[in-house]
């Protein structure tokens, strides 16, 4: 009331507390008396979880046994006993002191012994020594390296690449560079092990399609779209990025790249595209899954591959836009925080680039080979040939599986000891099983290079299906 | 209970005392080394670090700089969005323009407005071998660091302080290279295949065995990258229900590691052990966190030299601490190894340590040894399950052929195999630290390892004609 609040002055305040009844003042005195405890109590602290004694403590630390750092691994565990090749691994390749023609190396432009690689490679070796010792950032970049960028760009006809000192840190550096938590990436379930790691280490929302299924894909599209309309807000920040593979590593099939196109628009989602094996091996030139269905390149938002394939070199690229590849000279963390590539086989493989260039016509005559021995390899009893007919990656599956794992390995295995016996080196798919989200089935990898002779092919096809039938029945 | 290394813990806490040591000399392979008591393994030397806190008025000149830098960056980005100011950094296409923008609008405007300024300091390119002369390209921008053009000019022999080419292995060719020459011509470069299917070299094999030999420990394996080492190891080696305790300035290689691997990560100040210790019990006796259950195994990560502090691990008491914890340490030599030690051999030697107290050591070929890759050695059952488990070997390239011959030659030389009793001079006896260079604004961890300078960038201004000049 107004009256009330002219008439506050300390004399009148003096007089009401003459005034006041007596319980009144006891109650505010004692109501004083319990504030001036509680501000001079000790406060009570929340994380004060337990009131275990010193010698409790320490109790405790004595009995606590940790789990040895590395469980015992078994000594006939097939990692322990590697194959050792003894000098340079080519076409004909000398493993565990057997001469093998090599099916198993991923070689397939043959350029892993070329004498021009070597020199060019040796020229360098004369210029720069063998290190970079630093960083790109810290005069780590030479003028190979930046040569290197250039060629690829203009090689693949996009606008800018970069290149990454190691084909796994490549696309497990690129995918988290863009995608972060929150953002959504769709990706097929049999994608390689360095994409799952891109992805775990991007924290994105991951969604799994079935291999090379665009239904699948498609639903999923739709399902993150009603999610979209429930939540604008929340869906304007949202990106989203389909991750798939030129050529898949674990199945030998190629990804159906128009359709993917077409449901980018629609829905509004980027691709990255990972090329390491169809890199040099699709196409009319050589530039991959976009040339072989005719796509233009800008259509893709990222192209990563690795040069350790086609290119027989060491290490990794992205290309595509600069708009896009510009932001990984900032945040590529395989890019960023290590060392360079060493300029030697940067230059080697600026040479491979060049030989590539020069005759395209190798592309068709690998095509070529890969259907041959795709063909021939049919109708292996027991065996069934698992990827595409111009894939030079393929694999060889049991055609009924025993039911368990591990025997299926073994008979594959047995198979493979066989053929390196009779002068043919293949090899098993390796996996980390416990680690892949969804394992593939055991399998015997099968690489095709234009080094192969026809006569070759066919001992290759003769051998694998003489021994399928001694082991499987 | 005195622990070796200066430092007793009693009561489960870690007192420090005063570093003392007793040396006499002995000579082993030809070589004059420093012997440790019997029984009282000491520190090789007391370490001296000091590291001068920056002046205050550097520090508000920097934060002011950084304010006024963010607000013109305002300003440009206003006069771009109303077409006043040409823009010139890319842009999405036409066709993609209604899609969720793939930059955040702030990440991208600390590089379009800040680093933009700066740009030209970093990524300069060169064009000889990283000694201790080289040439560098000389590089123009005309429209204020939007792009760079190249004058085709070679600015040659200019010193070089900015390449981690500590003991000088990283040279122009000479006939000391021949193996690697003659690795060249036998393999080639590539090798097409993972260890565990066809990339496993009988050069692979001398190497490890010879990294073994070189660090006194059971076994060894060697990956093609030094990043990768970590990010694809650490995983394999602690998973969900483990602790890693890592130190707060570790590189981004652990990190990444550590995240990947699903363990629960917590950090410790840089090497500070009562952080340390007081996480060490905390873990041991309280269990993870809301189930109580004891951790499965704790891993603490360290470097032997940490790059961006240049300061050295604590190490003796990291060890006194993992061995009443019963803990596991995990040290990155990547700049130690071949830089730290009378010979070399890193911080272990630097601390004259016992090679079996460290349960995993991961180190670099970049930086000494003038090549490329990482390593990971320990104990051969350590070695063998990460032979099978590792990401690294069952999915990744293996290293190169004449990548792994250089790194033997280092190493030979290094361990004086090679016939030479030179060893390049692995630089304990620090070099006169009358490199004072305060006027530059630069702050040099004043201690042993001067090979690495720590350019803490402050003055913008100043740094920027320094390298102009260089």
């Amino acid at each position: 009331m107004a009256t009330v609040a002219e008439q506050w002055v300390l004399v009148e305040m003096v007089q009401a507390l003459y005034e006041a009844p007596a319980y009144h003042l006891i109650l505010e005195g004692i109501l004083i008396l319990w504030i001036i405890r509680l501000l001079f109590s000790k406060t009570y602290k929340l994380q004060e979880r337990s009131d275990l004694t010193v010698k409790e403590k320490e109790e405790l630390i004595e009995e606590w046994q940790p789990e040895p750092l590395v469980p015992p691994v078994s000594k006939d565990h097939p990692a322990l006993n590697y194959n050792i090749v003894s000098g340079p691994p080519s076409h004909n390749i000398v493993v565990n002191g057997k001469e093998c023609i090599n099916f198993a190396s991923f070689n397939f432009l043959g350029l892993l012994d070329n004498p021009r690689l070597k020199a060019a490679a040796l020229a360098s070796l004369k210029k720069c020594g063998v290190g970079t010792c630093g960083p790109r950032g810290f005069y780590g970049t030479f003028d190979v390296h930046l040569d290197l960028e250039d060629r690829l760009a203009k090689f693949m006809k996009t606008e800018e690449a970069i290149i990454y000192s190691y084909g796994f840190a490549t696309i497990a550096s690129a995918i988290p560079a863009y995608s972060k938590r929150g953002d959504i990436v769709f990706v097929d379930k049999a994608a390689c092990f360095a994409i799952q790691k891109g992805l775990q280490a991007s924290r994105s929302d991951i969604k799994l399609f079935n291999h090379n299924d665009m239904d699948d894909l498609q639903r999923l599209l739709k399902e993150q779209e009603i999610e979209d309309q429930k939540n604008p807000r929340k869906a304007r920040v949202t990106r989203r990025f389909i991750v798939v593979e030129g050529l898949y590593m674990n199945t030998g099939t190629i990804c159906p790249l128009p359709e993917l196109v077409k449901l980018k628009y629609r829905y509004k989602a980027r691709i990255f595209l990972e090329e390491s094996l169809s890199f040099g091996v699709l196409g009319e030139h050589g530039r991959g899954v976009t040339e072989h269905f005719g796509i233009d390149i800008d259509d893709i938002d990222l192209i990563s591959a690795n040069m350790e394939n086609s290119l027989a070199s060491i290490g990794g690229f992205c290309c595509g836009r600069s708009f896009v590849i510009d932001h990984q000279r900032l945040s590529g963390q395989g890019y960023c925080f290590s060392a360079s590539l060493p300029p030697l086989l940067a230059a080697a493989a600026i040479e491979a680039l060049n030989i590539m260039e020069e005759n395209p016509g190798i592309f068709a005559v690998l095509k070529e080979k890969c259907k041959r021995i795709h063909k021939a390899l049919q109708g292996i009893s027991g065996l069934k040939v698992v990827g595409e007919s111009i894939s030079p990656a393929f694999h060889l599956q049991l055609e009924e599986s025993t039911g368990c794992r591990e025997r299926d390995v073994k008979l594959l295995q047995e198979i493979v000891t066989q053929c390196m016996d009779r002068g043919i080196a293949l090899t098993l798919a390796r996996y980390l099983e416990k680690e892949e989200k969804y394992l593939p089935p055991p399998s015997i990898r099968v690489v095709v290079t234009v080094e192969q002779t026809e006569e070759e092919l066919e001992k290759a096809a003769t051998t694998i299906s003489k021994v399928a039938q001694t082991v499987l029945l | 209970m005195v622990d070796p290394g200066g430092g007793a813990v009693c009561n489960g806490t870690l007192h420090n005392q005063s570093d003392h040591c007793h040396r006499k000399n002995c000579t082993r392979n030809g070589m004059v080394k420093e012997a440790q008591q019997n029984g009282n393994s000491n520190f090789y030397k007391p370490v001296v670090e000091s590291f001068e806190e920056a002046p205050l008025h550097v520090m508000v000149f920097t934060y002011l700089g950084y304010g006024i830098g963010t607000l013109f960056g305002y300003l440009r980005d206003f006069l771009r969005n109303w077409g006043i100011e040409k823009c010139n950094a890319a842009i999405e296409r036409e066709e993609q323009k209604d899609f969720v923008p793939l930059y955040q609008s702030f990440e991208n405007f600390y590089t379009r407005n800040l680093y933009m300024r700066i740009r030209d300091n970093w990524n300069r390119p060169i064009c000889s071998a990283p000694g201790a002369l080289f040439d560098v390209m000389e590089r123009v921008s005309d429209d204020y660091n939007w792009t760079f053009r190249f004058t085709g000019r070679i600015i040659k022999d200019v010193i070089n302080m900015g390449s981690y080419n500590f003991l000088g292995l990283a040279a122009k060719y000479d006939e000391s290279m021949k193996t690697v020459k003659d690795a060249l011509e036998t393999y080639g470069l590539g090798v097409g295949s993972t260890r565990h299917e066809m990339g496993t070299l009988d050069k692979h094999k001398e190497l490890e065995d010879l990294v073994a030999k070189f660090l006194n420990v059971e076994a060894a394996m060697v990956f093609g990258m030094g990043f990768a080492t970590n990010s694809m190891n650490i995983p394999a080696l602690v998973g969900k229900g483990c602790l890693i305790l890592s130190d707060e300035l570790n590189h981004a290689s652990l990190v990444l590691g550590a995240r990947l691997s699903g363990a629960t990560i917590r950090i410790f100040k840089h090497n500070n052990m009562q952080s340390l210790e007081k996480l060490l019990r905390d873990a041991v006796i309280y269990g993870q966190p809301r189930t109580r259950r004891a951790w499965k195994k704790i891993l603490i990560l360290v470097e032997g030299i940490y790059s961006m502090e240049g300061s050295i691990v604590r190490l003796p008491q990291i060890v006194a601490l993992k061995k009443k914890y019963k803990a596991y340490l995990y040290v990155d030599e990547a700049h130690s190894i071949g830089s730290l030690g009378p010979t070399g051999r890193g911080v272990m030697e630097f601390f004259a340590m016992d090679p079996r107290d460290i349960d995993v050591f991961m180190g670099t070929f970049t930086k000494s040894f003038g090549a490329s890759g990482g390593y990971i050695a320990g104990r051969k059952d350590l070695v063998d399950y990460l032979r099978a488990h590792s990401h690294s070997a069952a999915y990744a390239t293996s290293m190169s052929p004449p990548i792994a011959e250089q790194i033997i030659r280092a190493m030979k030389l290094i361990m004086g195999l090679d016939g030479t009793t030179q060893v390049p001079g692995p630089g304990i006896e620090p070099t006169p630290p009358a490199v004072e260079v305060q006027s530059l604004n630069h702050w040099i961890a004043k201690e042993v390892p001067m090979h690495i300078c720590l350019n803490q960038f402050v003055n913008q201004a100043i740094c920027t004609s320094i390298v102009h000049n260089t």
